[in-house]
């Protein structure tokens, strides 16, 4: 992406150009990394973009071409969250984060895939088909961002962002061999993001590497006075400098290291801390004995959220109306039964029934509290180090024809990714080397609330230092 | 068993969506195995813990009151799957 | 017949006087075109999220502190969740477990003196947008104009114990949300509408009936009717022995029955939960010091007060203070000139039937206070009579032009100059030496004729006082 931005500042390329050979190479896509390609959109784009460029102002992103998840709004280009239930839905709006994108002048190629409303960890529930993992066809990219990941990992473009909810940016980073960060909730606008679960969802960069992630991120961070949860402070730039890890203090908790942790994943997450310690890291041992809880938390307290905002997918308005309802109840619900797909009709039931009268206070309530036990254990580890280092997913990529089918399953390869998203901090996944397969592991790095200096900071250095980012691609 | 058949109806009921046969008795079993997984929470003490809404402590996140402008009718209706003299149309509410 | 106690619980939907929604920058104007005060937030489309109007906290405060409640230190928002084509979220941003006010009381009065209303909560919520049936077409249509409208709920305690007291009740909580500015308390177009909860007991009984819930009152006559037959109604059912079902009815007053509402209720279950798009508020004591600074006085102590410091009778005070603008020009228009009850009288009637003849309000009026008690000081003067100043005010209304310009254009003024009266005077005793020379001999009398005859002179417009005195001086010196 820098490079780019310098082949630019030197007339070596043009934005059209560069925008025409993207386009180029997604049109012999072979992994399904695209929903929707706005070639005119980014063509239009790329000559705004070339006018931006001839002041010396222009940001590192004027006429980067970039991919957007299809679960972000995009004003004139379909929306589709890979759902039939948003069949012809064309936002009126951009996001917050997609205005911040064309106002520094990035192009913006098209949607990519993802699981539908970025429920799941495969994106293989799109309407729009599967996608695949570029590192090998026969497996999922991860999910629910797996579009950008394999969009990013193929080079289809020249980064992406993603969505995250437990873990939807740094699954797919991981199982691609790319860099994902899941920024501090409030740092960036959900304003036009589809939401899934309000309370945790956050959009972030998902790139090559973690500069290319950082210069992502400082782009679309940010206050927006549209969402109510964002956060008013100073947003400085990060330091693509990366930082000095001497002295720095890595938190390595012993609960993501235990039963269920494939042992190449284990042997590669060893080995990327040994280097971050070889840099001058100092391993700290943490606790996080609330950890173990997150996924049971995480899938009630998303569900219900989720389960009340999918309510507005009712046929009235845009998207899905079946034909020739009987009457109103009828339409509701018939459109919402052919609509969304089993996952989200999963999910939807399950929210539903842990907000239902009686179950609320076992379910809910319940689940809320242990979500503040979960972020108390990340407060009084932080009081021991500056970042936590651990595994991202329990696994590799796996592949599609062997795919888990029992929905509980795959919820626990959430199992790493779910507490920052219950805590709101920042979490950044970055290779660190392969299995035996050669497939990517991903390391987990997390920071108190808005330390992303630190994150992309330790995995710019640590990109400086190794080649896992590079090898494969 | 966490949850009844009945219940799975109940709850699709409120959740409009209309469940086939073999989708309910799919979505019941799922659902008795996931609702099962969450008993791991009973064992949590939370006698006097405040239950987290949101990740971080804002508070008064609020705008003042000044037009921002709406937006067109045509906008409006452009998604509308049915509409009438500038109302959504939809099937008669008894 | 037993003797039964009626315990009714009142819940008002008050809409706030706000330019804008309580979570988009749309404006809150009725009567527009269909679905052209809409943006992408009210009316749901994916992606959007709301942000709280700071002017609906600043109203619901406003109305806790008018009513005695405690203002809640933190308050947080909740979504209620149920389906209906003009709800476009699926559901609506409301308040549940921590409401903005709690705590409340309202004074009534009523046969039996004042009564204290307990108000049990105040809280802020989303109106929904409107959903138009038409029999005859296969569809329904809906408006998302109304959607996002700031509402209060407020949540009376089950303390009122007939329609009568309903309506008393109604109208001190309309009139209090209309002094504050907060609400034009219209209630034929919904921006005050009234839910009820009804049961009887038998009197003195601790233990509550069952209860039904009564909607559609769209005004004070049709609160008193309904409520009125819903008592009877349930007493007639515990009388011959059966049971109230607890159900939601609404009010036919075409009818003059309540019905059931749905016949087959899908059991409501809200699952209220705490709105994760919306952060708590948290409102301080300068906060609230500063909307209680803006506060007015109240129209129950207005009240009181105009009895004390105007000494007017109560029936003039309940007028008076009826609507807050009023008060306000009596209190002006007394400032202007210590006359309270003579201005009491003077806008009761006459100010009062200009405004019911123009259907218009007091702020409206072409007549000023200032304009008013010139008016009266003319009257005082002795330059115009009781009867012309009458005429004269109904000139002012339509034409705005103050009573001296009216008068001195019209020439209707009385003619109190003393030394024009006095010539006219000499000049009628000089041509009537006769009746002249009759008075002084003792035939006082004749006093009238002379006065009549100067009367005669003037065209009517001799002060009739002044006049006589002047005659009388005249013939005596």
């Amino acid at each position: 992406m820098l490079e780019t931005a310098r082949q630019y500042r030197r007339c070596k390329k043009s934005p059209v150009e560069k925008t025409r050979a993207f386009l180029e190479k997604i049109r012999s896509d072979t992994f399904n990394a695209f929903i929707t390609v706005d070639e005119a959109g980014a063509l239009q784009g790329a000559q705004v973009a070339e006018e931006l460029l001839k002041s010396p102002d222009a940001g590192a992103l004027a006429g980067i071409p970039v991919a957007i998840k299809d679960n972000i709004c995009t004003r004139g280009v379909r929306t589709t969250c890979a759902s039939k239930i948003l069949s012809g839905f064309v936002p009126t709006y951009d996001a917050t984060v997609v205005k911040k994108l064309k106002e520094q002048g990035a192009v913006i190629l098209g949607k990519t895939n993802l699981d539908e409303f970025a429920m799941g960890s495969t994106t293989t529930s799109s309407i729009a088909g599967p996608t695949r993992n570029p590192r090998d066809p026969s497996r999922t990219p991860g999910g629910s961002s797996g579009g950008s990941g394999a969009a990013v990992a193929a080079g289809l473009c020249a980064g992406a962002l993603g969505s995250d909810t437990g873990g939807s940016i740094r699954m797919p980073a991981s199982f691609c061999g790319i860099t994902g960060l899941k920024p501090t909730y409030g740092s960036v606008s959900r304003y036009g993001l589809v939401a899934f679960a309000s309370s945790l969802d956050q959009i972030g960069p998902m790139a090559p590497t973690a500069r290319d992630a950082a210069v992502l991120f400082d782009a679309i961070k940010g206050y927006d006075p549209l969402d109510s949860t964002s956060v008013p402070r100073d947003y400085g730039p990060t330091d693509l400098d990366g930082i000095d890890l001497k002295g720095l203090r890595i938190g390595v908790p012993e609960e993501f290291f235990g039963e269920g942790l494939n042992q190449e994943v284990k042997a590669a997450v060893q080995s990327g801390i040994a280097v971050l310690e070889d840099m001058g890291g100092r391993i700290v041992e943490v606790g996080l004995p609330h950890a173990g809880y997150g996924v049971a938390v995480f899938y009630i307290v998303a569900t219900a959220e989720a389960s009340s905002n999918l309510a507005r997918y009712d046929g009235v308005r845009y998207g899905l109306r079946v034909q020739d309802p009987l009457d109103l109840g009828d339409m509701y619900a018939r459109t919402r039964a052919t609509g969304f797909g089993p996952e989200v009709k999963r999910r939807i039931m399950l929210g539903t029934y842990v907000l239902s009268a009686g179950y609320y206070d076992a379910y809910y309530r319940k689940a809320s509290q242990v979500r503040t036990l979960i972020a108390e254990d990340f407060r009084s580890a932080f009081s021991r180090c500056d970042i936590i280092a651990g595994p991202t997913t329990p696994v590799t990529a796996f592949r599609l024809d062997e795919m888990i089918d029992d929905p509980l399953s795959l919820y626990l390869l959430d199992i790493y990714t779910i507490p920052a998203n219950l805590a709101g901090l920042p979490a950044l996944s970055m290779p660190c080397g392969f299995d035996s397969l050669g497939l990517p592991v991903g390391m987990q790095l997390m920071a108190p609330h808005f330390r992303e200096d630190l994150l992309l900071g330790a995995g710019i250095s640590f990109q400086d230092r190794t080649a896992y980012h590079q090898e494969g691609s | 068993m966490k949850i009844t058949d009945g219940e799975v109806l109940h709850v699709a009921a409120l959740a409009r969506i209309r469940l086939d046969n073999s989708e309910a008795r799919g979505l019941r079993s799922d659902l008795d195995k996931i609702l099962g997984y969450m008993d791991i929470l009973a064992a949590v003490d939370t006698t006097g813990v405040n239950p987290t809404h949101h990740p971080l402590p804002l508070v008064n996140a609020m705008r003042d009151d000044r037009e921002q402008g709406c937006q067109d009718l045509a906008d409006v209706l452009r998604n509308a799957p049915q509409h009438e003299d500038g109302y959504i149309a939809v099937p008669r509410v008894i | 017949m037993k003797a039964y106690d009626t315990v009714i619980g009142l819940e008002v939907h008050a809409q706030l006087l706000t330019r804008t929604k309580i979570f988009c920058g749309c404006s809150t104007q009725s009567g527009l075109p269909p679905n052209t005060s809409t943006c992408p937030v009210c009316t749901g489309m994916p992606g959007t999220l709301p942000v709280l109007n700071r002017k609906v906290v600043d109203l619901g405060i406003m109305l806790g502190l008018a009513t005695g409640c405690r203002i809640a230190s933190r308050c947080i928002f909740a979504r209620k969740n149920y389906f209906y084509p003009d709800l476009p979220k699926g559901y609506q941003i409301t308040q549940y477990e921590h409401p903005l006010c709690e705590g409340g009381t309202i004074l009534i009065e009523t046969g039996q003196g004042i009564r204290r209303i307990g108000i049990t909560r105040i809280h802020m919520e989303e109106d929904a947008g409107k959903t138009i049936h038409d029999d005859k077409a296969p569809s329904s249509y809906v408006d998302y104009n109304r959607s996002g409208v700031p509402l209060l709920e407020i949540v009376s305690e089950p303390d009122i114990t007939s329609s009568d007291e309903a309506v008393a009740y109604l109208r001190e909580l309309r009139q209090i949300l209309m002094y504050l500015g907060i609400c034009d308390g219209n209630m034929e177009e919904g921006s005050f509408r009234c839910d009820a909860n009804v049961s009887v007991k038998p009197a003195g009984s601790s233990r509550l009936g069952t209860r039904t819930e009564l909607k559609n009152m769209n005004s004070f006559r049709n609160v008193q009717r309904a409520l009125q037959y819903e008592i009877e109604r349930h007493i007639e059912i515990r009388e011959s022995g059966g049971e109230v079902v607890q159900e939601t009815l609404l009010w036919d007053p075409s009818r003059s029955v309540t019905a059931s509402m749905r016949s087959k209720e899908e059991s409501r279950d809200y699952r209220y939960f705490p709105e994760p798009d919306l952060v708590p508020v948290e409102i301080d004591t300068a906060w609230i010091d500063g909307v209680r600074s803006g506060l007015p006085e109240l129209p129950f102590a207005r009240r009181k007060r105009f009895i004390e410091q105007y000494g007017l009778p109560a029936y003039d005070a309940g007028v008076l203070t009826q609507a807050k603008t009023v008060a306000d020009y009596y209190e002006e228009c007394v400032r202007l000139l210590d006359k309270p009850k003579e201005l009491s009288n003077w806008i009761m009637t006459e100010v009062m039937r200009v405004l019911n003849e123009q259907g218009i309000p007091i702020t409206g009026l072409n007549v000023s206070p200032k304009m008013l008690t010139g008016l009266i000081v003319l009257i005082k003067k002795g330059s115009i009579s009781g009867s012309m100043a009458k005429e004269v005010f109904a000139e002012m209304a339509a034409t705005g032009e103050s009573a001296e310009s009216i008068v001195e254009k019209r020439g209707i003024g009385q003619i109190s100059d003393e030394q024009e009266l006095q010539s006219l005077a000499q000049e009628i005793i000089n041509s009537h030496p006769d009746e002249a020379r009759k008075y002084c001999s003792g035939k006082t009398g004749l006093l009238g004729f002379f006065v009549g005859m100067l009367m005669k002179a003037t065209q009517g417009e001799a002060n009739p006082k002044l006049a006589s005195r002047i005659m009388k001086e005249l013939l005596e010196g």
